[in-house]
């Protein structure tokens, strides 16, 4: 029982230790976990077809131009899927920041009779997922024509309860109602005091958000799969499937891993250079209840 | 005079809230509201195609909803995505919970751990269906997790494992892609919560004697309880709409013998048929299913303000 204070100090320093230990390993371990995979695709994405059926090995080979070449030579029209999928996202996350932005802005600077309502209204509609609305969405767009155009995956993200959400809290923490006052008072209007004041304080979140409204834009498949029938107005993950469905085994294997990696590595080359905002930005959004 | 001129200036000012609103509720109503409602009204027509032959729409009152759930292939589908989640879901809690007690710990002072943060959220990021189709090429009979099996001996060329003939194979790898998907996501919001616990809580229970892990039991686990709800709710809502993994994985057939086939690839299955009554049923089925989760999360958020 009876132990010096000198034993005990040094007793908590190496179980610190011990611990320190074991977290490192295990980061270590899950760091690899996360990467392994990708690291594969590098460099089969860099191989022969022949080489691939050869055998795994950890080198990268010489051939990422030629697949890419016949990747973009091919019968699935990649390129043209890339740009489709960048003109779609980075709309969708102008789009859906500004206005979330400015619904935010409603709900935090004025005083109106819905106000109440409207705000428990978008809390409540917040986690309705798109899947169980999808049938009346595609008809609707059947019926305004829609189909195969661009409209039913970039407007509606103007109505984004969730990077509403987020743009609410953040100004109910950096934006002072003192600001739009002291504007009106140097007689700026309501719409440009929110486009030249207030939108250029919002920048940080209005950037975090952009970021992953154009990920999961970049990434949607189950909606865009319903409207976009047309080969050429397809999306990355709308081809990835029809790789998947086509009969695999006859491809170019080096091709369906440049094709994988074409539509993974640009979101990670974006992540690599902002990934400081987008870490910090997860958090401030999700617990704040 | 001057407090009645100060309110009408308010008012002059509050009408601006409502035109601000303009552009949200348009797009909502027409995108999603509009949508959710002729969700619902198709579900109570029969409205589906046999051929060329189109059926209805004809109203049949409740007999879409009498016809899913007394089919069999709704519970296993919803048993399967159950399954999957679990799969996922469990370690990642796990994992999540550890890692988010090292970083948020001060005395640790681990070195690098934003550069682990940002490997662990990375995959989240990652198009699902494109690491679906990775994964499919990785473990199939003759890809390079097989590849890598026969260099250590653990399996023949000609005998290698057929990850997408076993059942247990296929759901855990979806399972362990949803896992690899969200820990990092998760182990960030629960390391918020644990940074936002009062730390002279940590420092009383040091004083008294406490092993770390009595703390992280005894006070960590306690006081997390809202967000560790708030994690679970939001990925079951997230499981329920598990789709592109099993999707892709399995070309939508949901094999082996439909055992990874999830809720919402029998939905897209009825929506590719136009077959819309028993769409629509399943549709308000699982509507209603995210609705009851939904209150759960927000009536622990509320009980926490309180």
């Amino acid at each position: 029982m009876i132990m010096s204070k000198a034993d005990g100090k040094k007793e908590k320093r190496d179980s610190i230790h011990i611990r320190r230990a074991v977290a490192y390993v295990v980061l270590t371990l899950i760091s690899i976990l996360c990467l392994f995979w990708f690291y594969v695709l590098f460099v089969n994405a860099t191989k022969s077809h022949a080489e691939i059926q050869r055998g795994f090995s950890i080198m990268p080979g010489k051939s990422l131009l030629v697949n890419w070449n016949h990747v973009i030579h091919g019968t699935q029209p990649i390129v043209s899927g890339m740009i489709n999928s960048i003109i779609i996202s980075s709309l969708s996350a102008v789009l859906c920041t500004y206005f979330s932005a400015m619904t935010a802005y409603a709900i935090h600077v004025y005083d109106f009779k819905l106000k109440k309502f409207i705000f428990a209204f978008i809390l409540a509609v917040m986690m309705i997922p798109s899947q169980v609305t999808a049938l009346g969405f595609i008809k609707f767009m059947d019926k305004l024509h829609l189909i195969d155009t661009f409209i039913p995956l970039i407007v509606p993200s103007i109505a984004a309860p969730v990077t509403f959400y987020y743009m609410k809290q953040y100004m109910e923490s950096t934006l002072p109602l003192a600001i739009i006052e002291a504007s009106r008072i140097d007689g700026s209007g309501e719409f440009y005091t929110f486009n030249h004041i207030v939108l250029p304080i919002m920048k940080p979140a209005i950037a975090v958000q952009a970021i992953f409204t154009f990920v999961s834009s970049w990434n949607n498949y189950f909606v865009p799969a319903l409207v976009l029938k047309k080969d050429s107005v397809k999306t990355l993950p709308i081809l990835i499937a029809q790789l998947r469905s086509a009969d695999w085994l006859k491809f170019d294997m080096g091709q369906v891993y440049v094709t994988i990696a074409f539509s993974i590595f640009p979101v990670i080359v974006v992540y690599i250079f902002l990934s400081k905002y987008i870490v910090q930005g997860i958090a401030l959004g999700a617990v704040k209840g | 005079m001057k407090k009645s001129a100060g309110r009408s200036k308010i008012v002059r000012y509050n009408k601006w809230g409502y035109i601000f609103l303009i552009p949200f509720v348009l797009v909502y109503v027409i995108f999603q509201l509009v949508p959710l409602c002729s969700t619902i009204y198709n579900s109570f027509f029969e409205n589906y195609r046999v051929g060329l032959t189109q059926v209805g729409p004809n109203w049949v009152g409740l007999k879409n909803y009498i016809t899913i759930f007394s089919d069999a292939s709704l519970l296993k589908y919803t048993a399967n995505t159950l399954i999957m989640w679990l799969i996922g879901f469990i370690p990642q809690i796990i994992v999540s919970l550890l890692l988010g007690q090292w970083f948020s710990d001060i005395r640790l002072k681990l070195k690098g751990s934003r550069f682990f943060k940002t490997v662990i959220y990375l995959p989240n990021l990652i198009m699902a269906s494109a690491f679906s189709m990775l994964f499919f090429a990785l473990f199939s009979d003759v890809g390079p997790i097989n590849a890598i099996l026969i260099k250590l001996g653990v399996v023949t060329a000609d005998n290698p494992v057929r990850f997408f003939s076993s059942v247990w194979a296929t759901r855990g790898l979806v399972g362990f892609m949803n896992f690899l998907m969200w820990f990092g996501n998760t182990t960030i919001i629960l390391m918020a919560g644990i940074m936002g616990i009062d730390p002279s809580l940590f420092e009383a229970a040091e004083v008294d004697g406490a092993s770390s892990w009595q703390r992280f039991y005894r006070i960590t686990l306690p006081l997390l309880k809202p967000i560790l709800i708030y994690v679970i709710i939001t990925s079951m809502i997230g499981g329920i709409q598990m789709f592109d993994v099993p999707q892709i994985l399995t070309n939508g057939s949901g094999a082996p013998a439909e055992s990874t086939k999830t809720l919402i690839m029998y939905l897209n299955q009825h929506l590719y048929s136009k077959n819309y009554g028993l769409g629509g049923a399943l549709s308000v089925f699982l509507f209603i299913i995210t609705a009851i989760l939904s209150l759960v999360i927000y009536s622990v958020m509320y009980r926490k303000k309180d």
